[in-house]
């Protein structure tokens, strides 16, 4: 009785905080059953069953045995897909973005390689359960602004804690080139662009070049002095420290790069530095694509509700370019680059559909794809054996904005997916 | 049949000499074999549609083309009524005249700019109509427009002058002037700086206007009289004033941008205190709370479909608003506010669906003939009816789905939007850049 109150407590709090339904029980095994299973890599399969066990699919497929003393869980009539990856947002670094309180993916001033979006993620955001309940179980939170932004989470959607949610830290750490138009655009992205004069990669390649060989030589100094006792260590210097992640190759640089111009400068500097890198952005990618391909560097797409940085590529030119990027074999993510607006990741996807990208690679764009470019592919991305239950029911295709998310599972924990929407909805609902 | 061939023909002449669209059709074409969504007569599954002289002439099947006039195939493709935008900033020069609070008499409809290119951005989302609007930095702007996206036609060609004339209101945040700084030696705050503050700046604006009416009431009635007195004398024209009074005396409605419950609430009881129609509130990211009342009293909504929460008063905008409201009785349209969004607002009204439960029919009237009704344009546009403009967009794709893309737009019958010719055309462009790279030239 007394641990029946205490679930229902816990209930309680969960919807409010619009975290998940309890804890998933050790050893409890879900199956799913009946539904059409779109499991991304592989044959989709019809009326199949998907077992969970311990926070990952036991089993998958048509012909599965269901465990002795299992939930049941009927899903005729869904589609069972991964949860989505959103692979560029601010989940949890905004809120409202007009008010400065509740705002915190930008640090002011130009190199930031110290700062990391986890340790500022707003866990309870109310962007997060409404992003969950529209299939998304897992993005990629950075930081922005200057030159370098600072260090990128992926997170899970789920969790009481900000390091509960993390999946991968730091993922990625964050160097940023001019928009083709100067900045990414603002509000409503309602600009238009006619030159190209704001990008140029170059001077900052400069000055990127010196802070590495810095960090490289204090890196050295560092190694002397720990040798050498009479050599002095040098002073603790914040932004070497946090730059060689990336320079020994720990971490990725994700950059982003907008202008074919810039894109080919900076892809000469990936050489000569050796780095791991992802693209983001790369809205003149089209242009240099094979270019991309030959430096095999993955390109995660940013949103698509913007207009074309430059006019005179035409009017299509970003809902082109994932389905050019795709046909010249670099590897494509989509993202949201957003916050208020990160449920909307399978509609970028769709659009780039609508404009000729194959809708089974769009899906993969938002699933494997992006497990694959984070370095998380073997736990999650796809419906295997052996991968976290991320697991979404469908009553019909996903990247469909009509389509209702009937239940989310996070490491094969059932989410809640009642929202600040719903809330707000189910209080006036009874006037 | 003679005389609409010449017609088609003078048309054509007209169109060359004022550098008409290439793809013109002289206000003639046949669109066969598409899945018709009439928007207010169900969906002919497969159909054609027959447009003379900027008009639909015949919904139906196996229709012939006139001679000479141009056929569009639009098999396994999607046929709908050109997409309405209810709330815009787009083909104007300037949009506030935020020097002052009060600014009836700055008319947007002066200032058409017919050059501005977010006219092909929304050709190219199926967009053919649009109401663009005075901003929202004042608690009274001034009057709004309606445009047809004849992109190449002159600004006045533009103009629709058959829509209900609108006012812009604006309540809230941007009328408070909430995110500007105050910086020393610029200008000072401006009254008001509060919601009471605009209440009150209203009230006080067409209390002096319905004076300003009763005035000129008084002096036409007298001097109209037998007698009228030897002294009499007009009162003083004052164009802003005559404008509120043109409000008042039922000849203007009102749209008005307010995002919280409370002032449109209070709005509602103004209009009522001084007898003017609020024909929509504009976002009203709250008009769920109170969609009895809006409903009750026939005002509609122009919102977003869940573009929210950046800004304070935009943090309660759930996406359900738009589909509640629908199903509570409001006339809901789906508006871009955006030289972008224009270009996605099919999209945009999908997700109406998810949130609220539309059907893909209701959806569908969001962008469509519920804006056309916000305007008083239902009757000329809006749906594919028999006798109305040819204001028409061919989709690959159901406009409710996230894969749609529009391919062609027609406005008066004339095609001003097509994707294939455009790809062609960029196709022969690039040919023509590697022939001259081949000839050596420079």
């Amino acid at each position: 009785m007394i641990k029946r109150t205490a679930l229902s407590a816990l209930l309680i709090l969960g919807i409010a905080a619009g975290s998940s339904f309890g804890q998933a029980t050790p050893g409890k095994v879900i199956v799913l059953q009946g539904a059409r299973i779109i499991p991304v890599v592989g044959e989709e399969v019809d009326g199949g069953t998907i077992v969970i066990k311990d926070g990952k699919i036991a089993a998958i497929g048509k012909s599965v045995t269901i465990p002795a003393g299992a939930d049941l869980v009927d899903a005729r009539g869904l589609r069972a897909y991964p949860g989505m990856i959103d692979s560029y947002s601010f989940l949890g670094l905004q809120e409202i973005t007009g008010v400065n309180e509740t705002v915190d993916n930008r640090e002011m001033g130009r190199i930031n390689p110290q700062v990391w979006a986890i340790e500022a993620l707003r866990y309870d955001s109310m962007h997060i359960p409404i992003s969950r309940s529209n299939g998304i179980t897992a993005a990629l939170v950075a930081p922005t602004g200057g030159l370098i932004s600072g260090r990128s989470v992926l997170i899970k959607l789920d969790g009481w804690t900000n390091r509960e949610m993390v999946i991968k830290n730091p993922a990625a750490l964050q160097i940023e080139f001019p928009g083709i138009r100067g900045g990414r655009g603002g509000f409503g992205g309602g600009q238009r662009g006619g030159g190209v004069g704001a990008a140029d990669a170059s001077r900052l390649i400069t000055e990127l070049k010196e802070l590495f060989a810095e960090a490289r030589a204090y890196e050295k100094r560092k190694v002397f002095a720990q040798k050498n006792l009479m050599l002095a260590r040098p002073a603790f210097d914040e932004t070497s420290e946090n730059l060689l992640p990336i320079l020994k190759g720990e971490v990725p640089a994700m950059i982003s790069v907008h202008a074919d111009r810039d894109i080919r400068t900076v892809l000469q500097f990936i050489k000569d530095e050796n780095l791991k890198a992802i693209f983001f952005g790369a809205e003149q990618g089209w242009k240099v694509a094979s270019e991309i391909k030959a430096a095999n560097i993955p390109v995660i797409i940013g949103s698509l509700y913007d207009m074309p940085p430059v006019w005179d590529d035409g009017y299509d030119q970003l809902f082109m370019n994932p389905v050019l990027l795709h046909r010249a074999g670099v590897k494509i993510a989509f993202s949201s680059a957003s916050a208020t607006a990160a449920k909307d990741l399978p509609y970028h996807a769709a659009k780039a559909a609508a404009f000729g990208l194959d809708r089974k690679d769009a899906l993969k764009a938002v699933t494997i794809y992006p497990a694959e470019i984070f370095g998380v592919s073997p736990t999650m991305g796809s419906l295997e054996i052996g991968k976290a239950a991320n697991i979404v029911l469908a009553d019909n295709d996903i990247l469909e904005t009509r389509t209702n998310i009937k239940k989310v599972y996070i490491d094969g924990k059932e989410c809640d997916l009642s929202n600040r929407y719903t809330e707000l909805l189910d209080k006036f609902k009874k006037r | 049949m003679k005389k609409m061939l010449k017609t088609i023909g003078l048309g054509v002449l007209l169109g060359a000499l004022a550098a008409w669209p290439v793809f013109a059709s002289g206000g003639s074409l046949l669109i066969k074999n598409g899945t018709i969504l009439t928007v207010t007569k169900g969906v002919i599954a497969k159909g054609d549609l027959l447009v003379v002289d900027g008009l639909i002439k015949q919904i139906g099947e196996n229709l012939q083309a006139p001679a000479g006039v141009r056929v569009i195939d639009a098999a396994g493709k999607f046929v709908l009524p050109g997409i309405i935008d209810s709330h815009t900033h787009i083909a104007i020069a300037g949009t506030n005249e935020g020097s002052e609070a009060i600014t009836p008499e700055a008319d947007v409809g002066a200032v058409v700019n017919a050059d501005d290119t977010a006219i092909l951005t929304a050709l190219s989302g199926g967009v053919t109509m649009v109401h663009t609007m005075h901003g929202s930095a004042n608690p009274i702007g001034g009057p709004n427009v309606v445009l047809k996206m004849k992109w190449g036609r002159p600004s006045e060609e533009l103009i629709v002058h058959d829509a209900l004339r609108t006012l812009k209101f604006a309540l809230g945040e941007n009328v408070k002037q909430s995110s500007r700084t105050i910086l020393p030696g610029g200008p000072p705050p401006r009254y008001p700086q509060t919601r009471m503050g605009t209440n009150a700046i209203i009230r006080r604006e067409l209390a002096r206007a319905k004076d300003y009416m009763e005035e000129w009431d008084r002096y036409t009635k007298l001097k109209a009289s037998k007698t009228p007195p030897p002294t009499l004398l007009p009162p003083r024209k004052d164009l802003r004033l005559e404008t509120l009074a043109d409000l008042l005396r039922g000849k203007m409605v009102a749209r008005c941008h307010d995002y919280q419950a409370t002032e449109a609430l209070e709005f509602i009881g103004l209009a009522k205190e001084f007898g003017f129609k609020v024909q929509a509130f504009e976002h009203a990211w709250e008009a769920y709370k109170i969609a009895d009342e809006l409903a009750r009293q026939k005002i509609g909504i122009s919102v977003f479909a869940d573009s929210w929460a950046y800004k304070m008063e935009a943090a309660e905008g759930i996406a359900y608003d738009a589909g509640y409201c629908a199903k509570k009785g409001v006339l809901v349209s789906i508006n871009s506010d955006s030289g972008e969004r224009i270009r996605r607002l099919f999209n945009e009204a999908s997700k109406t669906m998810k949130y609220g439960g539309l059907t893909e029919d209701e959806a569908l009237r969001l962008v469509t003939i519920n804006p056309a009704i916000q305007l008083g344009v239902e009757k000329i546009v809006g749906s594919l009816e028999v006798g109305k403009q040819a204001d028409i967009a061919v989709f690959n794709e159901h406009p409710m789905s996230a894969y749609a893309r529009c391919d062609i737009t027609i406005v008066d019958g004339d095609v001003y939007f097509d994707r294939a010719q455009y790809l062609k055309d960029k196709e022969d462009a690039a040919k023509k850049a590697q022939d001259a790279k081949k000839g050596g030239r420079p």
